[in-house]
């Protein structure tokens, strides 16, 4: 699909002037001599995998909210905006936020308190080996593949807007991230996450600034798209969910609010590790609590960055933007919105500084990848099953060299990805797959002390597998099967994933129970620490309101519902 | 976060690339004045007070943040 668009695109959407240039090359020089200086400071396992655990809130929070924003992410999400309009930020709010508070005051206590150093970690830690090994060897397989499939698309991306050689964007960026993640471990990959979070803002801040001046405001904005796109509701939230036909998604809101908001964003943000291990990281329990919540925040403006700029160019460009998958010469997809609007406003120096943010917005993506995966080998599968006992050095530099192989196969399969588009579809899908029935899991493991080794285990599996099977009935045969499981003949792809992981979570909850009240439960002695009944959670009952973390989960949740109400 | 090793803020680093990108990018808004790029509201001038703000905000985070100074 993206070799088609590299093809048929135009020449290039920019040319960069040698300030822009500077400005690349300066970040690409810059995060190396950070990732070499912070070498010296990643010694021991806890360094290199978890940053030595002593982050702060903030840090650890903006970490948290940047290894989501990656620039595909970015790029994709803006032209979801221009495709679907305001309801694309159903991925930020409902698809996000109560999620993230959810982690920070419910899960997060129990990740920590365990000590745990993953969620595959927490799993052995509750379950035992069984499903640890499905869901760590499933998180690092699909981890690095992930990575390749970025990689690529966004050489591709590179090629169509700037010109550049693929080979070039794929070797030199991931050459550099590996450089750096195997040097300084988590500690390289936060700090390039919390560089790339200034980045992205004040590289893509002015395209909504400047839109606004040009439309006229909200309203000039609304009225401009009414003109471009008549007959057509761009422009609210939740109104045109009430029905499958009423909106271009083809989705009704209950798979907005049980499908996205407590299937999808609730198995992301709280089970996927790489999200989470950033929040390990934090110094304390009170920290690691208000981690998510502070990102919560900024989770929330994402959309002024992202959002806006599609909605923008539905009013402003002067052309109109088609899917990828059926373009004709000169025409542009979709997902260039982004870039589009960044050439429309910005001259020299300024759209270096955008570019560098999408760079930076890859790079600190694949770190996050590459770190996670390098952790969860290590600790996950390496030290349970391969080598158990081995000094503390030795793991290190085992996290190391698997940076370092992660990153090259992350580059094969940028390679055969290269060759065999559609395969990124497919990755893409399956990595979808786990993440909603790993919730029910941990979810269950975490509040219910009688769930047993093999619920955990067959619950887990079972969910995995009628996630898989839905996936390929409806992209199989999609007239048979799509309104079956999607309740609707009009549902998309976006529409089919939020029933389909809700279906899938709802069966590993189901197989987790009956399968539990067959088999024998652990004794309550080796659950302390991992199980709600059976674990003393600091309140901070001393501390004043301002300082606890339910107190600003609760402003979270009230800016969200004002959100929804000002743009219902 | 710098407690037990020591190392620079993140913050500091932040700083210093703000405040190098801030200085180019407001450079080259004055440079272009008088004849701005073919860009949409290029009589705004956007790189000149956008290249301030952030030199302005990379300075208070180089200062503010500066290896060696104590904080409490």
């Amino acid at each position: 699909m993206l070799t088609t668009l590299a093809l048929l695109a135009a020449p290039r959407l920019v040319r960069l002037a040698p300030v822009d240039l500077f400005i690349v090359s300066f970040y690409f020089a810059f995060v190396l001599a950070i990732g070499f200086y912070l070498k010296t400071k990643a010694k021991t396992g806890e360094d290199f995998f978890l940053a030595g655990r002593e982050m702060t809130a903030w840090v650890a929070g903006l970490a948290f909210v940047s290894a989501n924003l990656g620039s595909l992410e970015l790029m994709g999400w803006a032209g979801s905006a221009y495709q679907y309009g305001i309801l694309a930020t159903h991925w930020y709010w409902v698809g996000a936020i109560p999620a993230m508070v959810f982690l920070g005051l419910v899960m997060m206590p129990f990740y920590y308190i365990s000590k745990t150093h993953s969620v595959p970690g927490y799993l052995q830690l509750r379950y035992g080996p069984e499903a640890s090994a499905l869901s760590a060897v499933t998180f690092a397989v699909m981890t690095i593949l992930m990575s390749g499939v970025n990689m690529y698309a966004m050489a591709v991306v590179m090629k169509v807007v700037l010109g550049w050689n693929i080979n070039f964007s794929i070797w030199v960026s991931s050459l550099t991230v590996g450089v750096y993640v195997a040097a300084g471990g988590l500690f390289s990959a936060i700090f390039n996450e919390v560089l790339q979070f200034f980045l992205i803002w004040f590289g893509a801040l002015l395209i909504p600034i400047l839109g606004m001046v040009e439309t006229g405001g909200w309203k000039g904005m609304v009225a401009r798209i009414h003109e471009n796109f008549p007959g057509q509701d761009f422009t609210h939230l939740w109104g045109p969910t009430a029905h499958f036909s009423a909106n271009p998604m083809g989705i009704h809101w209950t798979g907005v609010v049980f499908g996205l908001g407590c299937a999808v964003s609730m198995g992301y943000w709280t089970t996927d590790f790489l999200v989470v291990q950033r929040v390990l990281s934090a110094k304390d329990i009170r920290s690691a609590k208000m981690a998510p919540i502070i990102g919560s925040f900024f989770k929330m403006a994402v959309p002024l960055i992202v959002i806006l700029p599609g909605l923008l160019g539905l009013a402003v460009l002067p052309m109109h933007l088609f899917p990828a998958s059926n373009l004709q010469a000169g025409q542009h997809s979709y997902n260039e919105v982004l870039p589009l609007m960044l050439a429309r406003y910005c001259g020299p120096g300024l759209l270096g500084l955008g570019i560098t943010a999408l760079v930076a917005g890859f790079m600190a993506g694949m770190a996050g990848n590459v770190s996670a995966f390098a952790t969860v080998w290590t600790y996950d599968i390496y030290r349970p099953f391969i080598r158990k006992t081995a000094p503390d050095a030795h793991y290190v530099s085992m996290g190391r060299w698997c940076t370092m192989i992660g990153l090259f196969i992350s580059i094969g399969t940028a390679y055969v990805v290269m060759g065999f588009a559609s395969i990124m579809d497919y990755v893409q899908a399956l990595f979808g797959m786990f993440i909603a029935p790993l919730f029910g899991t941990v979810l269950l493991g975490m509040l219910w002390k009688r769930v047993s080794r093999a619920a955990g285990f067959w619950g887990l599996l079972a969910g995995v597998s009628s996630s898989a099977t839905m996936f390929a009935l409806m992209k199989f045969d999609p007239e048979r099967w799509v309104h079956v499981f999607a309740l609707s003949p009009l549902a998309k792809g976006l529409a089919q994933d939020m029933y389909q992981a809700l279906w899938s979570c709802l069966t590993c909850v189901v197989v987790t129970v009956l399968v539990t009240l067959v088999t024998k439960p652990r004794p309550d002695q080796e659950l302390h620490g991992l199980v709600y009944s059976l674990t003393p959670v600091a309140h901070e009952e001393h501390a004043s309101i301002w300082h606890k973390p339910l107190t600003w989960g609760i402003v979270a949740m009230a800016v969200w519902a004002v959100l929804q109400i000002i743009f219902w | 976060m710098t407690e037990n090793h020591h190392i620079i803020p993140v913050w500091f680093f932040v700083g210093v690339m703000l405040l190098l990108y801030g200085i180019l990018i407001f450079v080259s808004g004055l440079v272009e004045w008088p004849h701005p790029p073919a860009t949409v509201l290029s009589n705004l001038h956007a790189p000149v007070w956008w290249g301030a703000l952030l030199t302005v905000l990379g300075g208070f985070y180089c200062y503010h943040f500066r290896p060696g100074r104590s904080r409490p």
